[in-house]
């Protein structure tokens, strides 16, 4: 097995030193290209890390002053901030929570069933995908505002629950439509062993069917919950004048005021969002090691 | 004392109740506009080696979805263990099934592939490990109960999915083409392999295949399907030497066919005419009357090559040689009659001949026992062939 790897390795060395048509000139060219254009995904993102470390001059952190940890030491220093990335945080596990399960049931009857409707499903499930979200907000904030027919006469006070309600409607269709790309492959007759095999359709799903789609229902949960800390479109249409979540917060400040905190705490969401993608890279590059043994 | 077991064996045999596992009762299942079976009707008796043997569409995996619980009759009933499960859903029926692609679950190792069945019919915890060690000694896998089903060859994937299928210790195991995905010197080791399993346990084994060959060699009986209907039941001896139709004297093995008129039944011998000659076949289908056309059925192997017109009680028809294939153990000699009838003969080294050459004209002779009539192939049957 070794030996066959260590064969093709070495083919492919042979292939990049004597067979590449691209000379020493060429090969340098396609380096530059490919940090020019690693520059330019990363450059805004270094730009923020950096910034959490500066001592800004006035009340714009915009032009670099000097290096300071002062920042870091209090990261929790603007309440106004922490207050909105903690109901930012709540909104997101929340929806997020509500729209994995639905979701996923989603997926799960539209591959799994044949039923009338189900293209129709299938069409709609993108629409608030596809959607721009300028009028999704402005529809939401009608249909809160607006007592309708269509939800019974009740009106919303914008809030918390708004906010949640709408972050779930758009989250449904991500979930649904990561989940249902994982579920194309999955093997059906999966199922139809464990019921052969005595087990109801409850312990079927729970001991076969869910774990076996996990994976892909982890990829959705943590899709959803990086878009429904993001959102701000959306958001700020359905969020009230006393809830303001993270994004809503920074836009809303950036007239009068960007403090430093805003980058420390954005640093944090995205050492936190890399920790995740790392565990998971490890964890699955450790399965497919195990499995392959 | 020993005579009267024997009589009371004879008697069960007889009642064909007692030791009946699977009853299929008058069963058709549709889908929509078409019919998978139609009408099937016969019984599986314990202990026995039972295979459902036909091309692919003819119904037989529908049937045994039907025993398993994953379809529903659309008429008609089945029965297992003498109770009607037509509705019963499959994880309350005591049936396993090995799926043809095995269907291991890649989550779990083999010890816990093989615990799922205990463990779902929530059997006494303390018992399950012994289960399952008994069942992964009987397949010869004890040493990789800690393994993945990933980690395994095809030949032990279909081992594990015997033993977590045997667990259960089931009234019939239900084997879907479990053979299909392995390389042909692997396929003939698990036909003894599942032979020697099936001795072992002593359990009821259902198998559908669409290889006549691996059907021959396996089972006790067979039931011959086409287009959604039970052609033949019997055994490989009945099935290969007295096919009930030409369907299935096709399907299993090589047979020539000769198209024939019924001059006159008598007893169970029949006088046709065939081939331009007349002789003597031996008869069983009590429906053919004189003056019908039928089809004389002979094997290959029994066809006897002579230069000269054979004497005795033969039955013979004149032919040219058409084509020699060199087969190994046997000289191929395709034929062809005068009246255009192809005929196929495998003429083996003590058939002593001289060295034949394409267009040598000579006679095709049998025994009359080895040949058989059959009926024609209807009309209607044909359209269903077709369909």
């Amino acid at each position: 097995m070794s030996a066959v790897v260590g064969g093709a390795k070495k083919q492919r060395e042979q292939y990049g030193t004597v067979t590449s048509p691209a000379g020493k000139l060429g090969r340098f060219i396609i380096n530059l290209f490919a940090a020019g254009g690693l520059l330019y995904l990363f450059l805004p993102i270094f730009v923020i890390v950096a910034f959490s470390f500066n001592q800004p001059v006035g009340r714009f952190n915009a032009v670099w002053n000097r290096f300071t940890f002062d920042n870091w030491l209090h990261p929790f220093a603007d309440q106004a901030l922490v207050d909105a990335l903690l109901l930012s945080l709540k909104v997101a596990l929340l929806s997020t929570a509500v729209a994995t399960v639905i979701g996923t049931f989603m997926a799960i009857g539209l591959v799994r069933y044949r039923f009338k409707g189900g293209g129709l499903v299938n069409f709609l499930l993108v629409l608030p995908l596809t959607a721009p979200e300028i009028v999704l907000g402005a529809s939401l904030l009608t249909l809160f505002l607006a007592p309708t027919m269509l939800l019974f006469n009740i009106s919303f006070s914008l809030g918390f629950a708004t906010i949640v309600i709408a972050h779930i409607m758009f989250l449904v269709s991500y979930v649904a439509l990561t989940v249902r790309a994982r579920l194309r492959g999955f093997d059906w007759t999966l199922e139809d062993a464990a019921m052969d095999l005595g087990a109801n359709p409850t312990r079927t799903f729970w001991r076969v069917t869910l774990p076996l789609i996990t994976p892909g229902i982890l990829a959705a949960a943590l899709l959803s919950f990086a878009l429904s800390i993001d959102d701000f479109i959306i958001t700020y249409f359905v969020s009230g004048p006393s809830t303001t979540t993270f994004p809503v917060r920074i836009f809303g400040q950036s007239r009068t005021a960007t403090p430093p905190q805003i980058n420390v705490l954005s640093t944090m969401i995205l050492l936190v969002s890399i920790s995740i993608l790392a565990i998971g890279t490890l964890v699955s590059a450790r399965r497919t090691k195990r499995d392959s043994a | 004392m020993r005579l009267n077991i024997e009589a009371l064996n004879d008697a069960k045999e007889l009642s064909g109740l007692e030791n009946t596992v699977i009853e299929i009762s008058h069963v058709s299942k549709q889908f929509g506009g078409f019919k998978a079976v139609d009408d099937a009707n016969f019984g599986i008796r314990q202990g026995e080696f039972f295979s459902m043997l036909g091309p692919s569409g003819c119904g037989k995996t529908t049937t045994l979805r039907m025993i398993a619980g994953f379809e529903q009759p659309t008429s008609g009933e089945v029965r297992l263990d003498g109770k009607d499960v037509s509705k019963v859903p499959p994880y309350k029926r005591n049936v396993n099934t090995v799926f043809q692609n095995y269907a291991l679950f890649p989550h779990m190792t083999v010890f816990d592939n093989i615990a799922f069945g205990p463990r779902s019919t929530k059997a006494p915890k303390g018992e399950i490990a012994g289960r399952v060690k008994e069942m992964l000694e009987i397949v010869h896998l004890a040493d990789f109960a800690e393994r993945r089903p990933t980690q395994l060859s095809g030949g032990q994937q279909q081992r594990v999915a015997l033993a977590r299928a045997l667990v259960n210790y089931p009234s019939a195991l239900l084997l879907d083409e479990p053979l299909g995905a392995l390389d042909l010197k692997l396929r003939q080791t698990m036909q003894l392999e599942l032979k020697r399993i099936q001795r072992e346990v002593g359990i009821t084994f259902v198998f559908v295949t669409h290889d006549q060959e691996e059907a021959l060699t396996m089972s006790d009986r067979i039931a011959v399907m086409n287009a959604g209907r039970v052609e033949q039941i019997g055994t490989p001896e009945e099935i290969y030497h007295q096919p009930a139709t030409v369907f299935v004297a096709g399907f299993i093995g090589v047979a020539n066919l000769i198209p024939a008129a019924v001059v006159a039944v008598t007893g169970d011998l029949a006088t046709v005419d065939a081939a331009g000659h007349r002789f003597g076949v031996p008869v069983t289908d009590e429906s053919i009357k004189p003056a019908d056309s039928a089809v004389v059925m002979v094997r290959p192997e029994r066809l006897h090559i002579s230069l000269d017109r054979p004497t005795g009680d033969l039955a013979a028809v004149e032919a040219t040689v058409e084509e020699l294939v060199f087969q190994g153990p046997v000289l191929r000699a395709s034929l062809r009659t005068a009246a255009g009838t192809e005929l196929v003969a495998h003429i083996g080294p003590e058939d002593a001949l001289p060295m034949l050459r394409p267009g040598d004209r000579l006679w095709a002779s049998w025994v009359l026992d080895a040949a058989c009539l059959l009926r024609s192939v209807d009309t209607t049957a044909e359209t269903a062939l077709v369909s």
